[in-house]
């Protein structure tokens, strides 16, 4: 039972992030928040009992692919000014 | 009321995330927005796949202390989908950065990142 | 206006498609038979532990071989890409990094790079292996520039990982082919005792070729994004 109520808060909140990702008006808010999607579904896996996948969830869905959109989104601003 | 368990209420995230991305993917005008809305689909695309293959109070696909070895098989969750997902998620980031090179190319030519400045190609 | 109706279209037509999918699906409650062969006869066959590293390595090997590639040429693209542009004269300008993240990084940098050869070489008794591990490395690399934007990765070292690893990954799966049952066959080197590091034949030997190989390619997209980052 406990395992449903974490399962539905982290849903709630996977959802919540998502939407934020899509409608911010500012760029590095919505990066932010896909990172913090990836987060939150690799402690959604680690429930599913998937370990593994959870691993590589964490280390590349939130931690790589995050830190990239910002080199790219540093460089485009740097061009700019 | 027997919909109400963990693998369902994963089930119904994951659907919920795609659709997110899906709409991001379409609605937005900023290219780097539209690379966010594919992530997203991808996120939600690995969460169905991992809750398809969960199975009812399963503990995790490694045979150790915690698990007889004799009675693996009534004991451990599917292992062959979360081996799909586990380099589904790899090639995603290659993906990502491949995407995002191509943008910082075409900001470069343009000097914009609207989709609606690439029309190029448009008739 | 058509372009919105058009896009609502497209939703429901995919939350149709997707409702199917959740009406049809009733939870398992048990394993299907692929599942169940690799859950009983995994251990004895494979040797491996975790089964999700006995089905990524061995079961289907060669598919691990093909998304490697991918990798590859998604890495080379990448480099391919920004390679012209950095050729021009460069000047860094760089800014001061603080001290804590400087002191940090230089205890944290060895011990995540260690963690991650850890994850990589237990593949197949614990969760984790070379892609796992390969992150990991990489997001060592990531603290690394963080804390010293000026420093040089050096690419040539990247480059000869690379190679010499996915080389000896293929030729492993080819020795497969000639002394042992088929491609990537494990049973090459004796599967020793189960649940021991010395175990499972030749998986951690070839985890170890796909976390240098995967580490190299992460590793080489976040330096080529890093490199031309500071100059205007």
């Amino acid at each position: 039972m406990i395992q449903l109520i974490i399962a539905l808060f982290i849903g709630v909140l996977i959802l919540i992030m998502a939407v934020i990702a899509i409608i911010h008006k500012n760029l590095v808010v919505g990066i932010i928040a896909a990172g913090a999607v990836s987060l939150f579904a690799s402690v959604l896996y680690l429930l599913l009992s998937a370990p593994d996948v959870a691993m590589t969830e964490a280390a590349i869905g939130s931690g790589l692919s995050t830190i990239i959109f910002f080199y790219v989104l540093n460089k485009i601003k740097r061009q700019n000014g | 009321m027997e919909k109400f368990n963990l693998e369902n209420i994963s089930l119904v995230i994951g659907i919920l995330v795609i659709l997110i991305g899906l709409w991001g993917l379409l609605t937005q005008k900023n290219l780097i927005k539209i690379i966010i809305g594919f992530a997203l689909f991808d996120t939600g695309i690995h969460i169905v796949m991992v809750s398809i293959g969960y199975i009812k109070n399963g503990t995790a696909p490694i045979l150790d202390n915690a698990v007889d070895i004799n009675n693996a098989a009534n004991a451990v969750v599917d292992p062959v989908p979360q081996a799909l997902v586990l380099t589904a998620i790899v090639i995603g980031l290659g993906i990502t950065a491949l995407m995002l090179t191509y943008v910082l190319k075409m900001y470069q030519k343009r000097k914009s990142l609207e989709i609606n400045n690439y029309n190029d190609l448009k008739w | 206006m058509v372009k919105n109706i058009l896009i609502f279209i497209v939703l429901i037509g995919f939350a149709v498609l997707l409702a199917n999918v959740f009406v049809g699906f009733k939870g398992n409650s048990e394993l299907n038979t692929l599942a169940n062969h690799y859950a009983v006869s995994g251990p004895e066959e494979v040797g491996s532990a975790n089964l999700v590293t006995a089905v990524v390595v061995t079961y289907r090997g060669l598919d691990t071989l093909g998304e490697v590639t991918i990798l590859f040429l998604s890495a080379a693209i990448v480099s391919f890409l920004l390679k012209i542009e950095t050729s021009a004269s460069r000047k860094r300008k760089l800014r001061t990094t603080s001290e804590i993240l400087d002191t940090a990084s230089k205890i944290l940098v060895p011990v995540t790079l260690l963690f991650g050869i850890y994850v990589f070489i237990n593949g197949h008794l614990s969760p984790g292996g070379g892609f796992q591990g390969g992150a990991i490395i990489a997001s060592g690399l990531v603290l690394m520039l963080l804390s010293q934007p000026a420093k040089e990765v050096s690419h040539k070292l990247i480059t000869i990982v690379e190679s010499i690893s996915g080389l000896s990954f293929v030729l492993i799966g080819v020795a497969g082919v000639i002394f042992a049952a088929g491609f990537l066959d494990n049973t090459l080197l004796s599967l020793g005792k189960f649940g021991t590091i010395f175990s499972a034949g030749l998986i951690p030997v070839i985890y170890i070729f796909v976390g240098l190989k995967v580490g190299a390619e992460l590793s080489g997209i976040i330096a080529n994004l890093q490199e031309n980052q500071n100059e205007v």
